[in-house]
């Protein structure tokens, strides 16, 4: 009688317990899952993720100079390198870089150094043209760019970072 | 809270309270059934003036969301609107932007003043840790409302504050991931400005909640005083009212006379002019600074050479204050009584000062011109390894070791002390 009780006992136990942690474990998924959309809302919406290219002419720009144009909200930075500007890049590929990368491998075509203009420190728009590396300087937190747009000095992690783009024909540069 | 020594006067009041007993609560919260230490100063007037500036923002807050107008092409005008067309629209906005400055004032002094008089100290713990979640949260109540003229610097101090977030790069494409989540795009934009309307209504409200909390904690085992030592029988208490409210009253008033005085006269002082600029994301101003009662922090930011660590200094030099109650390991509270500590706090004082002075500084700027000349980098390294070293070395030694002064027996008798010396 006793020893019948007991079993009955544990038996129940472990049903009840195997009860709860099903309970528990379907109650979980079902929040989670109610949970979802209202983290997701906060990714980019579909309008956003449809702007996602911009086409730019290119013979209005000079050598020498460098043209912003805006790209997903942000900065992009396009400028037409001069042949000596080239050479500096490609001669400080063996410079001491902190993120390493070769200057041919940031320029499609080396005249023309498309890079997206947000210093990877912070994110504010470095000036052109200034700094020790006769490239970019980002005024927020001094970080000091080259002319392929690497990242030289300062606190900024990597270099400016190449968006995907394409040529459409030679004056035409489609960007996203 | 909650007092069973309240007698209802009138006979509604007698009827109503037994159906909620909601004046009694409010009786011995704020009124005659709350005792209090009989010798408060006046740093213990620092905790009502900062619900008063809750009150004040939640008021003008609630006004200027009647004429304000979230949206990246409106924003910036309905802000202006309210300067130049709505019926007293610039004194309704001068006061939200000016009180905000205000309640960071008196927060600030309020926090200093628990230290110094070992406020966070058992049985208090959970009370510390409410006061610094109210802190953290007007924190981020602070950054999002000044987001939302939609200036230079509401775009920029956006976009260097989320970028923040992008340093918790532990796999390719993390933080990415968290900033296009955090801004609902690519860069900070009209979606980024709606949640943070949205946010910035919200969590004042969850601050009341906090408050509440805070004040329950509070009165569970009664206020600290300058002795630091508990008060025990009646002849060391009083009641809160008409004591503490006249007193905290009078504080009151010589706090909106200042208060008035920015509003009027320097409302704005505390902000940048660049933040009368519309938002353009194609131009960063030349000298990002955040609001003035982020700086220290921004300095520390700065200070590191390395982006994930100097965020995590950044978030470690708030959150460390969590754990004061136990790097402290002295058994009195009260500074006053321990005069190495007292030192040590003021040069904490002064340091935390300094570096607030730093975070408005470029890295490079040279401040001091012995040797090579000290720039503003070296010396926000200087004072940030100082900062740390005050809770990580000097508070454990220090609080563990000094020779502290006699402690008086109780508050009753340090009175009849002074009466008897005066
Ligand atoms: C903890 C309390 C609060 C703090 C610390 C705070 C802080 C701020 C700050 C610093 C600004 C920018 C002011 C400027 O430079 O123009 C601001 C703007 C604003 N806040 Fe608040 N706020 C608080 C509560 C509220 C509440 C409760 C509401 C509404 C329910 C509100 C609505 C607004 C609106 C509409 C603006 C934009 C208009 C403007 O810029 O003046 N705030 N807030
Ligand atoms: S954002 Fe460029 S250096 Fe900090």
């Amino acid at each position: 009688m006793t020893t019948n009780d007991r079993i009955e006992h544990e038996e129940e136990v472990t049903r009840r317990n195997f009860l709860y942690v099903a309970t528990g474990v379907v109650g979980a998924v079902g929040v989670a899952s109610a949970a979802w959309p209202l983290v997701d809302q906060m990714n980019p919406s579909a309008d956003v993720l449809a702007l996602s290219s911009v086409e730019v002419d290119l013979s209005a720009i000079p050598k020498g100079q460098t043209v912003k144009i805006l790209w997903r909200g942000k900065p992009v930075f396009i400028r037409h390198r001069t042949a000596d500007e080239i050479t500096r890049a490609v001669s400080e590929n063996t410079a001491d870089l902190k993120d390493p990368e070769n200057d041919e491998l940031r320029a499609e075509r080396p005249e023309w150094l498309i890079m997206i203009g947000v210093c990877t420190h912070l994110g504010c728009v470095p000036l052109d043209q200034r700094g020790d590396f006769g490239g970019w300087f980002c005024p927020c937190h001094g970080s000091h760019y080259d002319i392929s747009g690497r990242i030289r000095k300062g606190p900024a992690p990597r270099n400016l970072e190449v968006p995907k783009y394409a040529f459409l024909n030679d004056t035409t540069v489609k960007i996203g | 809270m909650g007092s069973s020594s309240y007698e209802p006067k009138s006979k509604a009041a007698k009827w109503f309270e037994e159906r909620l007993p909601i004046l009694g609560l409010i009786h011995g919260t704020l009124g005659a059934g709350y005792n209090a230490p009989r010798n408060l100063n006046y740093w213990w007037n620092f905790g009502s003036l900062a619900g008063f500036m809750l009150v004040v923002q939640i008021v003008t807050g609630i006004i200027l969301v009647m004429h304000y107008t979230p949206h990246v092409d409106m924003a910036f005008r309905s802000v202006e609107h309210i300067m130049r067309d709505v019926n007293y629209g610039w004194l309704l906005r001068y006061s939200h932007a000016n009180g905000a400055s205000m309640f960071f004032v008196v927060v600030y002094i309020h926090i200093l003043r628990g230290m110094y008089f070992g406020s966070y100290k058992s049985p208090c713990e959970v009370l510390w840790f409410l006061g610094l979640v109210i802190y953290l949260l007007m924190m981020a109540t602070g950054f999002m409302g000044y987001v939302l003229p939609w200036g230079q610097m509401s775009f920029w101090g956006a976009t260097v504050i989320t970028n923040l977030f992008g340093a918790f790069d532990f796999y390719d494409g993390m933080g990415e991931s968290i900033l296009h989540l955090l801004w609902g795009g690519f860069s900070v934009d009209n979606p980024t400005l709606q949640r943070f309307f949205s946010l910035h209504f919200l969590l004042p409200f969850v601050l009341v909640g906090v408050v509440i909390l805070h004040i329950w904690a509070l009165h569970l085992p009664g206020s600290n005083n300058p002795l630091g030592i508990d008060a025990k029988g009646p002849g060391d208490k009083i009641p809160f009212h008409p004591y503490y409210t006249a007193k905290d009253a009078f504080g009151l008033s010589f706090f909106i006379v200042i208060f008035a005085a920015f509003i009027f006269y320097m409302p704005n002082i505390m902000g940048h002019p660049d933040n009368y600029i519309e938002a353009n994301p194609m131009v960063t101003p030349a000298h990002i600074v955040p609001e003035w009662y982020y700086l220290p922090f921004y300095t520390i930011l700065k200070a590191l050479p390395d982006k994930l660590l100097g965020v995590i200094a950044m978030f470690a030099s708030i959150l460390i204050f969590f754990v004061l109650p136990w790097l402290d390991g002295s058994k009195i509270r009260s500074a006053k009584f321990r005069p190495a500590t007292a030192f040590f706090f003021w040069l904490f004082l002064v340091n935390a000062l300094f570096l607030g002075y730093l975070g408005t500084k470029s890295p490079d700027e040279i401040l001091i011109n012995i040797g090579g000349g000290l720039d503003a980098l070296t010396l926000g390294r200087i004072s940030t390894v100082f900062y740390f070293s005050y809770f990580f070395v000097i508070v454990p030694l220090v609080s563990r070791m000094e020779t502290t002064k006699p402690v008086p027996t109780s508050i009753a008798q340090s009175v009849l002390d002074a009466r008897k010396e005066g």
